[in-house]
């Protein structure tokens, strides 16, 4: 990838706030596109609250606060006059429980960002199709193709979570954040979860919080670790597990604490 | 040794002591209901038959006739009051479970237990002096909006638990496809807490069922065929009232018949209100 190209989502400045209490204080990085980057960090560094402020779902909070900017290819997905709801249409995010809605089919699931996502006149065939890839990338699709329309609680805790990827994919987001989104499944999910993932960043930008060191080592192009609030670091998966330049990252690495 | 063993015998006697007194208050609970009924079913089982329900009141010294009218009017009360109370009832619940902290959430919610405890009566006054005076007589509507008035409250109260029980998850998972926050309260939240809603709302129409006195200075009653909704109109509790009241024999008889019917609707809508519970997505018993 060329160094001059833009990244795709520049943070500049972020902290967020719970009431007075700063979760993400100051911090500057870049997301660029095509690329996977890993968030790491202990308990409590701020790194899920930090994801949340990429899509604006910090604020759905009662009593939290953002200060900085966010720009989204270029503009500040907080000036004036963005609305959040247009941000989370382009910025997809999947969380760490699965969370398919439960009154609705497997094809209603995936299908039910695309009512509101401009795409409402889509024909029916043309949602077919749009379900059926989205269930493709997810590698959902042999598993669910013969019972499309059963209830979507009718899956594994590892089909939702993959439902639930499905679902983020359907509206084309370009960014997709993904906020510890194995933290409750078994390892057979998880390395499927894992593989789409790294199949993800041939298309689109990708943020994946995680607790787990080796997941981030597997998937990520560059991993970013948090601790306290703060950015401690950030650089290329490879450099950051093998030659950290802050002796923290180094002690959190190699497993002196956190 | 011996110690313990005594203090294992205290516990087991205890224990026994415990249970027998449960069961007892949990006979005791279901008890009025049983006796109601096999008292109803005694005094009225005798003057229900196909007639009752098919043909009209029978002037006094006539044996037989029914209460068509008062069922059909009934049914209609609650319709009125169906359409007045559930969109305004779901509605301020959802209000409340979307906006739980707010000021203003925290007055409608005490204002809701107040208005759940009001004297049934009391809401008759209201509705009479609001509804019948200035028009300059009884109606069918008035009883309507009087009895949907009743149902505001308990459909907001258990409105705002049922959506207060879908997961915070939920509600952030369609915000984050890019759905807006009504639209996400409206469908998802909403959809979501049905079951539990419709439950809310059937247990509700029930408890109305019954009202008298709300009726007594709206609906009024009629002892002829109406289903206009200016004119007074004839309700199964009221009918038993005044037959109740009534010196005759064979009123009363109609009365017990009267009362058995009401008790049938009411347990049988309860009845449908707990399948629907069963059926709840993800949720049930």
């Amino acid at each position: 990838m060329p160094a001059n190209e833009p990244p795709r989502i520049a943070v500049r400045g972020l902290s967020a706030y719970f009431a007075s209490v700063a979760a993400v204080r100051d911090v500057s990085l870049d997301l660029e596109d095509r690329r996977v980057l890993a968030i790491i960090g202990p308990s409590g560094c701020g790194k899920s609250t930090f994801l949340r402020c990429l899509n604006r779902m910090h604020e759905t909070v009662p009593g939290t606060r953002v200060e900085g900017q966010v720009l989204l290819d270029g503009h500040d997905i907080y000036a004036e006059g963005t609305s959040p709801v247009t941000v989370r249409r382009q910025v997809g995010m999947v969380f760490q429980r699965p969370t398919p809605f439960p009154t609705m089919s497997i094809r209603q699931n995936v299908a039910a960002g695309l009512a509101v996502s401009g795409r409402a006149r889509a024909s029916r065939g043309q949602r077919l199709e749009i379900v059926e890839r989205a269930l493709h990338r997810a590698a959902l699709w042999d598993e669910v193709k013969d019972r499309l329309d059963a209830p979507a609680t009718a899956l594994s805790g590892g089909q939702q979570q993959r439902l639930c990827i499905a679902r983020a994919l359907a509206t084309e987001p370009e960014v997709l954040l993904l906020d510890e989104p194995t933290a409750s499944l078994d390892p057979i999910s998880t390395q499927r979860i894992e593989e789409l993932v790294y199949e993800l960043r041939r298309e689109m930008t990708v943020a994946i919080v995680t607790h787990n060191m080796q997941q981030a080592a597997r998937v990520s192009d560059r991993t970013a670790f948090f601790l306290g609030g703060e950015l401690v670091e950030v650089t290329s998966t490879e450099r950051l597990f093998t030659s950290p330049s802050d002796p923290r990252t180094e002690a959190y690495v190699t497993g002196r604490f956190g | 040794m011996a110690r313990t063993r005594r203090t294992r015998a205290r516990r087991r006697l205890s224990n026994l002591v415990m249970q027998v007194v449960m069961y007892a208050a949990a006979a005791i609970a279901t008890l009025p209901l049983l006796a109601i009924l096999a008292y109803l079913l005694i005094k009225g089982a005798s003057a229900v038959s196909p007639t009752f329900f098919t043909s009209m009141p029978q002037p006094v010294g006539e044996a037989g006739g029914g209460m068509a009218n008062a069922i059909v009017g009934t049914l209609i009360l609650l319709g009125i009051a169906s359409v007045v109370g559930l969109p305004v009832g779901i509605g301020a619940g959802l209000y409340l479970a979307e906006r739980r902290s707010a000021p203003l959430a925290s007055t409608v919610r005490f204002l809701a237990d107040v208005l759940n405890g009001l004297p049934s009566i009391v809401m008759g006054i209201f509705a009479w002096e609001l509804l019948v005076r200035p028009v300059g007589h009884f109606s069918a509507l008035a009883g309507g909006i009087a009895l949907g008035a009743m149902m505001i409250p308990m459909v907001t109260r258990t409105t705002e638990e049922m959506v207060r029980l879908v997961p915070v998850s939920l509600y952030e998972a369609a915000l984050a496809l890019g759905y807006t926050r009504w639209r996400t309260s409206l469908t998802i939240v909403l959809r979501t807490a049905m079951g539990g809603i419709v439950t809310g709302a059937l247990v509700a129409v029930a408890r109305i069922a019954g009202e008298t006195a709300p009726l007594l200075f709206t609906a009024f009653g009629n002892q002829f065929w109406s289903t206009s909704l200016r004119e007074p109109i004839a309700a199964l509790p009221l009918q038993v009232f005044t037959y109740a009241i009534s010196p005759y024999d064979e009123w009363h008889a109609q009365a017990w018949a009267g009362a058995l019917v009401l008790v049938g609707l009411v347990l049988v809508i309860s009845a449908i209100a707990r399948l629907a519970t069963r059926k709840r997505p993800g949720g049930g018993d």
